[in-house]
């Protein structure tokens, strides 16, 4: 490629003694034309992010280039020394990254950091600095640019600390910007705006842009060519057209068939009878204030009412902040609900002393969604899973035989219960969990996030998983869930939740085909690379 | 076993080992090694060390033997250290739990405590204390003992804070588990590690107070301790100064070892920072 | 005003802490053998029974434990602390006289343990298990483990006695009578060692924290924001490490400020300075209980006090603390 701006050439970088694989990248080679997004795909643990660092020359200390160039500008990165690289770093090659919070010094206010590019490479005086700040604040579209450069990044939501990220990123009109899973902390529909946002500025300003994710809705979204990768290799590389519609490697067909699809499977007939009926829950919360005065009041949950057919999956879906985690904990218990009825077998769980909740907590039990914090490390994996039964009078040797039985169950063998959690992966540690919750055989299990910090195949290994003990113990189920897509999938009914309030309900194909509240297509545009969402073929569930 | 393994590949903590179990050893044999009371007239006073072979490290103003009292002062100064830290971080971890696990007025109240006693300069507090209970063996450890419990209490409160709503946790009570069973069987065990290697920072911290006080001759007078000596050392210190110096080196050397050992811990049971 | 406010409401916070101190402290002193009295009868040389009931009465003793408690509360909030018999003015005015030489000890070896624990922190951060590193590591551990008592008493060994360089004890040469700057210079002779002695294990306390602090920081995600721009080691140190590692250092200031007074008490003693540490020892082994309960007040005043000002500073230094949290 004639106008390449990067190009990498069996780039190989050496992991230290002991880590998991010997290479973070193996005999790595790509290229980036001005004016192109490339996309780099590929699980947790792939080799992406190390990438992104080795460009920058930005790589922990134990881990080392071992072979290979990388050629920015005629130059080869790879030998260039300390100051040469201080020269490209912000200057020829910039960087964003995935958390903006902890990315932007918490001290230094959002101008001072902008500022901070410039003088650095520059001799611009302070009043030129300044101008150009707010230039670039308004290039961002930061609403008042004057004040966010006063801000410090504490006092700008999400979305907006990575806009000024964006903006100090694109300060010096870098030839190429590394763009490592920028979105990914970001709720749907700011992942989309700054999606755009990075689009616009790349056309505008021609850069090349090295666009690392593990998603490939945002793929689809915004590639021109794609680069697949799996354990520190590059498996596949092409086009979005090509690498989306017609992959050829397996390890990327199995990828593509693991993205659910934004599209609800057909109607299951739903029962008539409801085993949960949740009427008029409030949850608020006082922070603050001094004897009354100045206090902020916040309504985590604001009249919600909903119904659980029995066997039926209801999903409650939203973004940050839009409580239906609040709602869930309120369901079980975990938080104590201001106001309303949560009626579980025709008995008023909100009004249950906590000595009573403790005795019937049996029939309804949670799913986590941390697959590491759920877990007690101290703890074997069989005794996570005897400690509710034991807790409830069975005796502790019956407890753990059943727990080996509920191994099989959810997929996991059945030795493994001598081990601690941390020799598990995170699917198997979700695994755990389900079993730890099935173990007091309940009616309904509330699975909070179950499959968000999980890996795009094993989360859809998961939800099988989940759909099937559904069919075989008549399980009913209420799913939370950001993620639209992994909604449309398992639940038969879907409620839609914003700033507390549950703003439309009804079943999935319904919500999904024809959103009757406006917040509802809001969130659906949202999601990234909608066509291909909602076309491509999956495995069935 | 791995935390094992990583303990001895510390220089710094195997060092701090035998330093701690020669004053262990030192501790046990006194007895044995010296048979007589370590306060009764051995000899002539104020013999230099090495001067004479029946005083190893010679003898103080009032002619007892010092390489005697040294022995008898490490059992001294090793059973206040351990108990008071025992006391310090019994009460610190009951204070702790119950403020971090229930929050609400509860922490509120036991934290209002913790302040009035952190405010109080904790050495002023020992005077009191012992201004008011007398200065015997048993009042000066518990003394101590009382004075250390604050620092231990907030770290095991900001223990139990960060985990009491770790999904773990919450585990445990949608399955239906009492309090004292979350507090003991899910929470403790992984809250203990951190405050345990804290109590080598109580401990070290005992061992110096206690010797402080005793330098100002406020301790227990009737048993032989490091403290006690330097402050007897005083009196001659212009020439003499080897009576002061000679169980300074002593009480350093302890708390260097009980201080190593305590960061050995915490490197072996923290690998992470180790790394950095 | 928002750090004003802040701060504000910390110091309000703190007169419950103060009055539980007081109350506390007034309560554990009925229980101890003898009284004022007691004491006082013993500096004269004994007395009958008759006239120890009428001084009992002078000083309000004959009352119940609440009523004495109460009218000591009340006479404080009057800022009268009672009467010292032993020194036979106003306890009031004993502390004063004591306060100055005590809080130019603190204040000097404040500076001396932070500035030098900073900077040595710094370059141990930054030679991480290195020499440099090595080295001050192990000092730190050393100085920690000395008792501070002991090290002065070397410290007088050596550069009073042998070499004659600094005076063993006391706040300034009482034999000449000076004015002026050679006051000045002659008080700071006197300090020299007091403010080492004490600031030593400080001193080890606080290179330890900001070798730690800055090892933290040098990890978090906008230092690597920080290297991406471009900007050298030395600018990434002092313009976005720095100043967040700083943070832990001046909780320690407010955290360990009684420690620091503790400590004062050991140190005034060993060098015969006059001041409040060395009146609390004094007022231990007199028995002089009331003028003991006043240092208690005044001590943990002082404490509160130090911890207004870190708060303050703390304040200044983190803008994400705010008026509502």
């Amino acid at each position: 490629m004639s106008d390449a701006i990067l190009s990498l050439e069996h780039l190989s970088v050496r992991l230290p003694e002991g880590a998991d694989r010997p290479y973070a990248l193996s005999d790595v080679s790509l290229s980036i034309a001005s004016n192109e997004i490339l996309c780099v795909v590929g699980e947790s643990g792939s080799g992406k992010s190390m990438m992104a660092n080795a460009i920058m020359r930005l790589l922990p200390n134990e881990v080392r280039i071992e072979h290979g160039r990388m050629l920015f500008e005629d130059r080869d990165l790879c030998a260039a020394d300390v100051a040469e690289m201080r020269e490209v770093r912000g200057a020829g090659i910039a960087m964003i990254f995935q958390e903006p919070m902890t990315a932007l010094n918490p001290l230094r206010t959002i101008g001072d950091q902008i500022g901070e590019m410039f003088s650095i490479h520059t001799e611009l005086s302070n009043a030129e600095i300044n101008a150009r700040v707010l230039a670039l604040l308004a290039d961002v579209r930061i609403p008042d640019p004057k004040l966010a450069a006063k801000a410090y990044p504490h006092e700008l939501s999400g979305g907006q600390r990575q806009r000024a990220m964006i903006a100090m990123a694109l300060a010096l009109d870098p030839k190429l910007l590394i763009a490592d899973e920028p979105t990914t902390a970001l709720d749907v529909t700011t992942q989309a705006q700054i999606l755009k946002l990075i689009r616009d500025l790349q056309q505008r300003k021609q850069t090349a842009v090295l666009f690392i994710t593990h998603d490939f809705g945002v793929v689809a979204e915004i590639a021109d060519r794609v680069v697949v990768m799996q354990h520190g290799r590059i498996v596949e590389q092409g086009t979005a057209g090509e690498v989306l519609n017609q992959p050829t490697h397996p390890y990327t067909k199995q990828l593509i068939a693991a993205v659910p699809p934004l599209k609800a499977p057909p109607p299951r007939p739903l029962s008539s009878q409801n085993i949960l009926t949740i009427s008029n829950v409030s949850k608020t919360y006082r922070t603050g204030g001094f004897l009354g005065r100045g206090a902020r009041i916040t309504a985590a949950v604001r009249d919600a009412s909903l119904e659980l057919p029995k066997g039926a999956t209801l999903g409650i879906v939203g973004e940050s902040g839009s409580g239906k985690s609040t709602l869930a904990r309120c369901i079980v218990r975990l938080i104590d609900p201001d106001t309303g009825s949560i009626v579980l077998n025709g008995k008023d769980w909100a009004k249950l002393s906590r000595e009573e909740v403790r005795r019937e907590t049996r029939h309804i039990q949670m799913v986590f969604q941390d697959p590491f914090a759920s877990l007690n490390p101290r703890r074997k994996a069989a005794e996570l899973v005897a400690q509710g039964p034991i807790v409830h009078g069975t005796p502790r040797a019956t407890a753990i035989a059943e727990a080996r039985k509920l191994f099989e169950l959810v997929g996991l063998d059945p030795s493994a219960g001598d081990r601690y959690p941390h020799e598990f992966s995170g699917g198997q540690r979700q695994r755990i969990g389900l079993a730890r919750a099935l173990a007091l055989k309940p009616e309904v299990l509330v699975a909070d996030e179950p499959v968000s910090a999980l890996d795009v195949s094993v989360q859809a290994q998961v939800l099988k998983l989940l759909a099937d003990l559904r069919q075989r113990l008549g399980l009913s189920i209420i799913f939370i869930t950001h993620d639209l897509r992994v909604a449309a999938q398992i639940c038969d009914l879907v409620a839609v939740m914003k700033d507390g309030a549950v703003v439309e309900h009804g079943v999935a194909a319904e919500v999904f085909g024809n959103p009757q509240h406006p917040y509802t297509p809001a969130l659906l545009d949202s999601i990234p690379g909608g066509e291909f969402a909602r076309e491509h073929e999956t495995v069935s569930m | 076993m791995d935390a094992l393994k990583r303990y001895f590949r510390s220089p710094a903590a195997v060092i701090g080992l035998i330093l701690l179990l020669i004053v262990i050893a030192m501790a046990i044999s006194a007895g044995w090694l010296y048979p007589r009371d370590p306060l009764s007239l051995a000899g002539r006073p104020l013999i230099w060390p090495f001067a004479s072979p029946r005083f190893l490290l010679g003898t103080d103003n009032s002619g007892r033997d010092i390489a005697a009292q040294i022995f008898y002062g490490a059992r001294i100064s090793l059973l206040i250290g351990g108990v008071a830290t025992a006391i310090a971080i019994l009460i610190g971890i009951l204070v702790g739990a119950f403020a971090g696990y229930y929050g609400g007025w509860v922490d509120n109240i036991l934290m209002r405590i913790t302040d009035a006693f952190q405010t109080l300069p904790n050495f002023v507090l020992l005077l009191v204390l012992v201004a008011v209970f007398g200065s015997t063996l048993t009042t000066v450890t518990i003394a101590v003992g009382i004075v250390s419990w604050p620092a231990p209490a907030r770290l095991t409160r900001a223990e139990f804070l960060s985990l009491r709503n770790r999904e773990f946790v919450q585990a445990g009570r949608t399955l239906g588990m009492r309090d004292v069973k979350i507090i003991l069987g899910e929470i403790l065990p992984n809250a203990l590690p951190p405050v345990i290697v804290y109590a080598s920072v109580v401990m070290a911290v005992a061992i110096l107070l206690e010797s402080a006080l005793a330098f100002l001759r406020l301790s227990d007078p009737n048993v032989a301790s490091w403290g006690n000596l330097i402050g007897l050392g005083r009196d001659v210190l212009r020439v003499q100064w080897y009576v002061s110096a000679i169980p300074g080196i002593a009480i350093l050397a302890t708390v260097l070892a009980v201080s190593l050992v305590g960061q050995g811990l915490n490197d072996a049971l923290n690998p992470r920072l180790k790394s950095r | 005003m928002r750090i004003l406010s802040l701060a504000g409401r910390r110091l309000a916070a703190s007169i419950p802490t103060l009055f539980l101190i007081l109350i506390g402290v007034f309560l554990l002193l009925q229980m101890a053998p003898g009284d004022t009295v007691d004491a006082l009868m013993a500096q004269m040389g004994g007395g009958d029974a008759a006239t120890a009931r009428e001084l009992r009465k002078f000083y309000g003793l004959d009352l119940s434990i609440p009523a004495q408690l109460a009218n000591y509360l009340w006479h404080l909030v009057r800022l009268d602390l009672g009467f010292s018999s032993i020194y036979g003015k106003p306890v009031a005015s004993v502390i004063l006289e004591r306060l100055p030489p005590t809080i130019l000890l603190m204040t000097a070896s404040l500076s001396f343990a932070f500035f030098f624990g900073l900077v040595f922190g710094v370059i141990a951060a930054r030679g991480v298990n290195r020499w440099p590193d090595t080295l001050i590591s192990t000092l730190g551990l050393i100085f920690y483990a000395t008792p501070s008592f002991w090290f002065g008493l070397m410290a007088i060994v050596v550069f009073s006695v042998y070499l004659q360089w600094l005076p063993p004890g006391g706040f300034e040469d009482i034999g000449t009578v000076q004015t002026g700057i050679w006051r000045v210079l002659d008080i700071a002779s006197h300090l020299v060692l007091p403010t080492l002695t004490l600031g030593l294990i400080f001193l080890a306390i606080y290179l330890r924290i900001m070798r730690a602090s800055m090892l933290e920081v040098l990890n978090l995600d906008f230092v690597r924001t920080a290297r991406a721009k471009g900007l050298d080691e030395t600018h990434v140190v002092t313009r976005h490490v720095l100043r967040n590692a700083l943070l832990p250092m001046v909780t320690l200031i407010g955290l360990q400020a009684g420690t620091m007074l503790g400590g004062s008490v050991v140190v005034e003693s060993v060098f015969s300075l006059p001041g409040l540490g060395r009146l609390a020892y004094e007022s231990v082994v007199q028995r002089d209980l009331n003028t003991l309960l006043g240092i208690v007040f005044v001590s943990a005043l002082l404490v509160i006090v130090v911890n207004f000002v870190t708060d303050l500073l703390y304040a200044r230094l983190d803008p994400r603390i705010s008026a509502d949290s």
